[in-house]
């Protein structure tokens, strides 16, 4: 574990080389604890696979009050068996109708039915949330759907989309570029700054896919 | 509410304020001012509380039309303002009158110019800031993350101070000079190679055009670095290393979360006279010490009451 200045105004924690199923829940955990001893002197923290930036407020702290503060604080934590409870569980609808089904069933050597058979078979964790508001990096994909990103990615990916790439899955909350595979479609807004919470999933959460048809979809509030 | 009527919006005018902070961990950008110094002074010129929120304006280009009495402050580039044909001082606080009109120029020197009125402009927060994100579609007058268009109203309120003020000249920045930028060391500077840093600090970078509100992009001699496996939180002013060699400077618009090894970041300070420098401008760095960085942030942040 290393504690580091990223700048002036803000400290990574390096919690892990590698990442691992619990990881996620774990690092929700500590930021959760980290929020309420630092309260005000932090301004944003950013969960990662293996990391936590903290950006705080230098008008009323420094690196080394930080330090001080956050110590014990990570070694109860590092000293602490695996959480019991399991993290929220987000079950979400997927209308499995991309423009990708077809040529990712080619490409793993396997039927339609096996992609989001395999797909929806699998409980995810979210392991960060970036790239855009709301964009939640879900793992582990099953080996058997591991794909590189598309070679071109496209200028256009609909909101809702759920998408692979490498072992990961995800669905782009609003339109955007996006050179990931593309399975199918959720009827949901992922991320909306009317509502409260703006994003329904929190890093350490888990997600299970439900396979729905078009008409679900549509009852679900899917776009027409 | 009145407010002033734009008639030119310029290229790209936005509504800024402190920054949408506190939402990093869903992504969302914090945004806010590239050029925290200038728009500083606008608000200190009128008296507004740090991050009131007033336009970005880059490149000039731009014209309103007043509804009510009020006072605006305009600093940043030098855009050759005119309130109904009369020169205006830069880096200075002036009076309107309800039907005058203020018109600016196009930069000409510097690259963008902060106009702030008394009170501050109104307009709804989304995530408790009105800060523009272009690429989110958050914030600005509507919310939606538009620039400033023809025929928008800027909400403010009326108001009238005793007299006219000016920023200190020592302190109203030459946006022609060389830009000597400050870099504080750290991330993944220990894994380059010493000649691959050495490189960094002693070449001649050029801005290049393709630069952002996301991210500063550099133009040099390629430099080698070493490869990062997992995503990370990134913050303003990290200079990454994507695999093309060419340095990107992360500026206010940047994203929440990046995988491009970092060698180090850019003295906060000192982004704010980045954010001046217009397309091919030589940029040099020099490393500092992050305490003394700090020191002198602190010392800003007190100045503008942060």
């Amino acid at each position: 574990m290393r504690l580091e200045p990223a700048g002036a105004e803000a400290l990574l924690l390096v919690l892990a080389e590698q990442p691992d199923a619990q990881l996620p829940l774990r690092i929700a955990l500590l930021a959760e604890r980290i929020r309420d001893e630092l309260g005000p002197l932090l301004r944003d923290l950013v969960p990662s696979w293996t990391s936590l930036l903290l950006h705080y407020d230098l008008s009323r702290t420094d690196h080394q009050q930080l330090t001080a503060r956050l110590t014990p604080l990570l070694q109860r934590w590092l000293a602490e068996p695996l959480p019991a409870e399991a993290g929220r569980l987000h079950e979400i609808p997927i209308w499995y109708a991309g423009a990708d089904l077809a040529e990712v069933a080619r490409l793993c050597r396997l039927s339609v039915e096996q992609v989001i058979e395999l797909h929806s078979a699998t409980e995810y964790r979210v392991g960060a949330i970036g790239f855009a508001p709301g964009f939640a990096y879900l793992g582990d994909l099953h080996e058997r759907l591991t794909l590189p990103r598309r070679s071109t990615p496209r200028t256009l990916v609909p909101s809702g989309s759920l998408a692979i790439a490498e072992r990961q899955t995800a669905i782009y909350p609003q339109a955007s570029p996006g050179g990931w595979h593309l399975l199918g479609l959720c009827p949901w807004r992922l991320f909306d700054v009317r509502r409260e919470p703006p994003c329904p999933l929190v890093v350490g959460d888990r997600v299970r896919f439900v396979a729905v048809g078009e008409q679900t979809f549509r009852a679900e509030g899917g776009p027409l | 509410m009145s407010g002033l009527r734009v008639l030119m919006p310029g290229p790209l005018s936005l509504l800024q304020d402190a920054g949408r902070h506190g939402w990093q961990h869903l992504g969302v950008s914090p945004a806010g001012p590239l050029d925290l110094h200038a728009a500083a002074w606008a608000n200190r010129l009128l008296d507004n509380p740090w991050g009131t929120p007033l336009l970005e304006i880059a490149l000039g280009h731009l014209e309103l039309e007043s509804e009510l009495d009020s006072w605006l402050a305009l600093t940043g580039a030098q855009v050759a303002a005119t309130l109904d044909g009369a020169p205006l001082p830069p880096w200075s606080r002036f009076p309107l009158r309800a039907g005058q009109r203020l018109r600016l120029g196009f930069a000409r020197s510097g690259q963008r110019a902060y106009l702030a009125v008394a009170g501050g402009f109104v307009a709804p927060p989304l995530l408790g800031s009105v800060s523009t994100q272009l690429r989110e579609g958050l914030g600005g007058l509507q919310g939606t993350g538009e620039p400033l268009r023809a025929g928008d109203l800027l909400a403010c309120q009326p108001a009238s101070l005793a007299r006219g003020a000016s920023v200190p000249w020592p302190y109203q920045p030459d946006y022609r000079a060389p830009a000597d930028l400050r870099v504080i060391s750290g991330g993944d500077a220990p894994r380059f190679a010493p000649e691959q840093l050495q490189a960094f600090f002693t070449q001649g970078w050029q801005l290049s055009p393709q630069s952002d509100r996301m991210g500063a992009r550099l133009l040099g001699e390629a430099l080698h670095a070493p490869t990062r496996q997992w995503s990370q939180g990134v913050g303003r002013g990290a200079i990454q290393l994507p695999p093309d060699g060419q340095p990107i400077i992360l500026q206010a618009d940047h994203q929440t979360m990046g995988g491009y090894p970092i060698l180090g970041w850019l003295h906060p300070l000192d982004q704010a006279r980045l954010a001046q420098c217009p397309p091919h401008h030589e940029l040099r760095f020099r490393p500092v010490e992050i305490g003394e960085a700090q020191a002198e942030v602190r010392e800003f942040y007190r100045f503008f009451g942060r």
